[in-house]
């Protein structure tokens, strides 16, 4: 008999603890964040597609997935570092293909020769140019990614990448103005 | 708080964490006044001093200015306005270098100085205080003052604070080795520097003020002790000299021994600091009503003949006040010039560079004075871990660490280490045995952790329109989807009524989608060596069309519904739109006669199309008046001339295909097989010259001439020539006309072709079926 008090005192003991762990589970949910969004994090958001992907949450899917780390041109090298840490594989360099001028560039328009197509409007992922059909466009330097997508569209060719020009507010200082020597 | 005055008043004070005690060096102009110069010839003022950002301009090149006349307007609350230091006539906005160690150019105003030295109208107030806190603010941000020490913050908005202010701290303590300015100023001003103090003091309402000086400045002290008699809420602190004293933070701690919470603020501890030449500044401004316009630089250096303090207006260069305090002139490019103190300062790369609010030294050393100035090559050695660097951190960091992380880029890391409380002070590399020029890593670092900060900023807005757009897109699908799920209904239920209207409409689509089949088996025929007025091909054309009208016939119904795609997807678009329409308007029950006699129905509808555009161009284009006479004077004859104004016309529209595929082409590519490409178009284009100049004025934006030299050139050329015997040549016209088919026959596959791809083996194919058609 005491037997049977026993096993229903500690099954009524083990009932209590697992509902109030199953209910502390629930309540107390900590929101992990998925890896997909963390590698998001890691990209410039250029949404440039040079990846071949459209934007980059979806290359972020697609690194998730198993696809190659070293394929974002813009973020460059410290984004596949940044990558490379997060998946926990080795560092690549940057992807053949890509191999270019990673200068942070905007797009400008031409303005005299802009027909106003709007072709350029599409194509942008950001909305940083701003037109309507027939009247000139002109882009929104301060939203413009830099990405690249709207000069092939653009019938006339007007569009341009130009270099972000160095001020003193985003100059660095040259490393290379500090002579590091090397010691045997 | 007692306790802190009377630590103060009993010449107690606190000590703050490391400091050195570098040679001095300020007896080389300590003992001298102040000098004044004689007006430079030329003055270079940047548009920006200090931080925040620069105003807008009010005077344009050729203006002529006088002597504190507003030269910017402040836009932003951080802007500060700049005024002329002289009287002159602005020569130049242009960039210029400015003083800022990458040696980068900024906008900058040069003014000829006319030498007169002319005010502008002053009003002088001695009465300040009658004035209420916020007229004296709006004197201050009116006059362009922002801090003098060093950092350049806008004075007005530091005064204007709400906030419990117990104690207004003064620095005059000026521990940078060399400079004398604030010595000087307070030796020999110290009666308006009370005067802003006071100023300051109605605008604050501090309950104590502190004017800190270091004990090395015997006479500044004795000077403001005499002018502050009196005045009990002024005390005058003689701290110990140590490097670096006058850093906000660490004068704080030794006046009050309270510690500025790293990312905090003074103010947020009830504390203000100003500096000695600022509220000389503000003393002028108020009373004097007198801009900043000039202040005290200490010109030093062993390499000068007469080291001296002197009073410099903005915007003189350096190279100007080096030939008033050296006898010969300096070695360009081989003398350091330092902006700055020797701790804080920069190496100058040009002598261009203007003084600004915020330089108030300039240090020329000679070789046996600072050798590593003149040592490009640096000196640095492995770090023997002594922790001297340590030992010295006034802002009891880790600069051994730190270095560590600034050189492996390890930012994260930095940010643990709290590189944003390092005061750029230079004390570690100062002491380091082995000469790591440390706080030049941490400014690398620092700058590149500003500049990641800004990045990330735009990434996550870049992010978030990205979304917006791809949300907006999705939405724009589904309403369309949905308006023209309706207007597929409702078409449906127009056709299915049977009303004599839907009837009509029906018999008139499938008369329209007949004639074009039957135009294109014309054209087709046309291509034909042999000349479309031969009886045997008209035979052969009437069959044809017939058989082609019949099966368009069957197809009319189930085409309705896409009909416009139709109509896109065939190659001939341009060809073909025109006739269409225009059948569509006209009759309904042409649809026999048309399909029989092509060639009859082809030069109706040329004839429509030339009134039509005559029209447009009338209107549209009075330049070309006399093509526009040819085409309407050509158009209403059809039996005779049908031939010529049909072929006018096709011709037009081929000149226009072709000219547009060109215009595609070249744009993405030049390629080998251009030379061919352009013997075909300038083939075309010497056709007929009007319908070309017809083109390039409705396609004045497709063609786009200027950035095709080629084909304008071409078009040019044709232009011109040709004009004059197409009217009357008759005989040519009927080799042109054949040439012109077999040229839209190469433009139409052309244009196919381009619009799938441009890629190099798709113009080549275009090129082989030019040949083959041609042969």
């Amino acid at each position: 008999m005491s037997i049977l008090i026993a096993i229903a005192v500690v099954g009524v003991i083990a009932a209590l603890f697992g509902a109030l762990l199953g209910f502390a589970s629930i309540r107390f949910k900590v929101e992990a964040d998925p890896i997909v969004d963390q590698l998001d994090a890691l990209l410039p958001q250029t949404q440039c597609g040079q990846c071949g992907y459209p934007g980059c949450k979806p290359y972020a899917q697609a690194v998730a997935d198993g696809e190659a780390i070293n394929k974002c041109a813009p973020g460059g090298e410290d984004t596949i570092k940044k990558i490379a840490d997060l998946m926990g594989v080795e560092v690549q360099p940057l992807d053949e293909s890509h191999e270019q001028d990673n200068r942070p560039k905007v797009a400008f328009i031409i303005e005299e020769d802009c027909i106003g197509c709007t072709k350029c409007i599409q194509a942008c992922p950001v909305d940083a140019i701003i037109g309507a059909a027939k009247q000139m466009h002109t882009i929104i330097i301060d939203e413009c990614t830099g990405c690249d997508l709207c000069v092939a569209p653009c019938p006339v060719d007007c569009i341009e990448m130009r270099v972000i020009p160095e001020t003193t507010q985003n100059w660095q200082w040259d490393i290379n103005s500090i002579p590091v020597k090397q010691i045997d | 708080m007692q306790s802190i005055l009377e630590r103060i008043t009993s010449g107690k004070f606190w000590s703050f964490h490391g400091g050195i005690h570098p040679p001095e060096q300020k007896a080389l102009t300590a003992t001298k006044a102040i000098r004044t110069l004689p007006l430079p010839k030329q003055l270079i003022v940047p548009l920006q001093q200090h931080i925040g950002g620069e105003g807008d301009l009010l005077v344009n090149v050729g203006d002529k200015v006088l002597k504190g006349q507003p030269l910017t307007l402040a836009s932003n609350p951080m802007a500060l306005p700049i005024h002329a230091p002289t009287s002159g006539i602005i020569t130049a906005i242009k960039k210029s270098v400015i003083a800022h160690p990458s040696g980068l150019s900024e906008l900058c105003l040069f003014i000829d100085v006319d030498g007169k030295d002319t005010w502008i109208k002053r009003n002088k107030n001695q009465d300040y205080q009658q004035l209420s806190s916020s007229e004296i603010i709006k004197k201050i941000a009116d006059a362009g003052i922002s801090g003098m020490g060093g950092a350049g913050f806008p004075t007005h908005i530091k005064t204007n604070s709400a906030a419990n202010i117990d104690f207004l701290i003064i620095n005059g303590a000026e521990c940078e080795p060399y400079i004398t300015a604030d010595d000087l100023l307070m030796t020999e001003q110290s009666q308006a520097i009370v005067d802003g103090i006071n100023i300051l003091k109605q605008v604050i309402a501090p309950k104590n003020i502190l004017i800190a000086i270091e004990d090395n400045k015997p006479n500044a002290i004795k000077a403001m002790e005499i002018a502050t008699k009196g005045l009990a809420h002024i005390h005058v602190c003689v701290v110990p000299t140590k490097y670096p004293t006058g850093g906000e933070k660490q004068l704080i701690k030794v006046l009050t021994g309270k510690e500025v919470p790293s990312g905090s603020l003074p103010i947020n501890c009830g504390i203000i600091m100003q500096n000695v030449a600022t509220c000389f500044a503000i003393s002028q401004a108020v009373i004097n009503d007198t801009p900043l316009i000039e202040r005290v630089v200490t010109v030093t250096g062993q390499a000068l003949d007469t080291p001296q303090n002197a009073w410099v207006l903005l915007g003189t260069t350096i190279d100007f006040l080096l030939s008033q305090f050296s006898a010969q002139p300096l070695e360009s490019g081989k003398q350091p010039v330092i902006m700055g103190g020797p701790m804080m300062g920069f190496g100058v790369l040009s002598e261009q560079v203007p003084i600004i609010k915020t330089s108030n030294c300039i240090l020329i050393p000679s070789k046996q004075e600072m050798p590593s100035a003149f040592d490009r090559q640096s000196k640095e050695v492995e770090c023997i871990r002594c922790g001297e660097c340590a030992v010295v951190c006034p802002s009891q960091l880790l600069p051994q660490e730190l270095q560590w992380s600034a050189k492996a880029k390890d930012y994260p890391q930095l940010e643990k280490l709290n590189l944003r409380d390092c005061i750029d002070c230079g004390a570690c590399a100062y002491v380091c045995p082995s000469q790591i020029p440390l706080v030049q890593y941490y400014r690398i670092a620092k700058a590149e952790i500003r500049q990641q900060q800004i990045l990330d900023i735009k990434a996550e807005k870049a992010k978030v329109r990205f979304e917006a757009r791809k949300l907006r897109l999705e939405k724009e699908k589904i309403a369309r989807e949905e308006k023209q799920k309706k207007a597929a209904a409702a078409r449906k239920a127009a056709m299915n009524k049977a009303t004599p209207e839907a009837a009509n409409a029906k018999s008139a689509v499938a008369a329209a989608l007949a004639r074009v089949k039957a135009k294109k088996a014309g054209t087709t025929t046309a291509a034909a060596p042999e000349s479309s007025k031969s009886e045997n091909n008209v035979e052969d054309n009437t069959q044809k069309s017939q058989v082609a009208a019949a099966i368009a016939r069957a197809k009319a119904k189930r085409e309705q519904k896409n009909q416009t795609k139709d109509r896109g997807n065939n190659a001939n678009t341009t060809e073909d739109k025109p006739p269409q329409d225009s059948a569509i308007e006209s009759t309904a029950d042409n649809t026999k006669s048309v399909a029989s006699k092509p060639d009859d129905k082809k030069a109706k509808i040329a004839a429509e199309i030339a009134k039509a555009k005559a029209k447009k161009e009338a209107k549209s284009a009075p330049s070309i008046t006399q093509s526009t006479d040819e085409a309407s004077t050509e158009a209403p004859i059809p039996a005779t001339q049908s031939d010529n104004s049909q072929a006018d016309d096709k011709k037009a529209k081929i000149a226009a295909a072709i000219a547009k595929a060109k215009a595609k082409k070249l744009a993405k590519s030049t390629q080998a097989n251009q030379s061919t490409d352009l013997e075909v178009t300038s083939g075309n284009a010497d056709v007929d010259a009007n319908n070309t100049t017809l083109t390039k004025s409705e396609k004045k934006a497709a063609i786009k001439p200027s950035h095709e030299p080629n084909i304008s050139d071409n078009i040019g050329s044709s232009n011109t020539d040709p004009s004059n015997t197409d009217s009357s040549n008759k005989t040519q016209n009927q080799a042109d006309d054949k040439k012109a088919k077999i040229a839209a026959a190469i433009a139409k596959a052309k244009a196919k072709k381009l619009a799938k791809s441009a890629n190099e083996n798709t113009s080549n194919n275009a090129n082989n079926n030019t040949q083959k058609e041609l042969t």
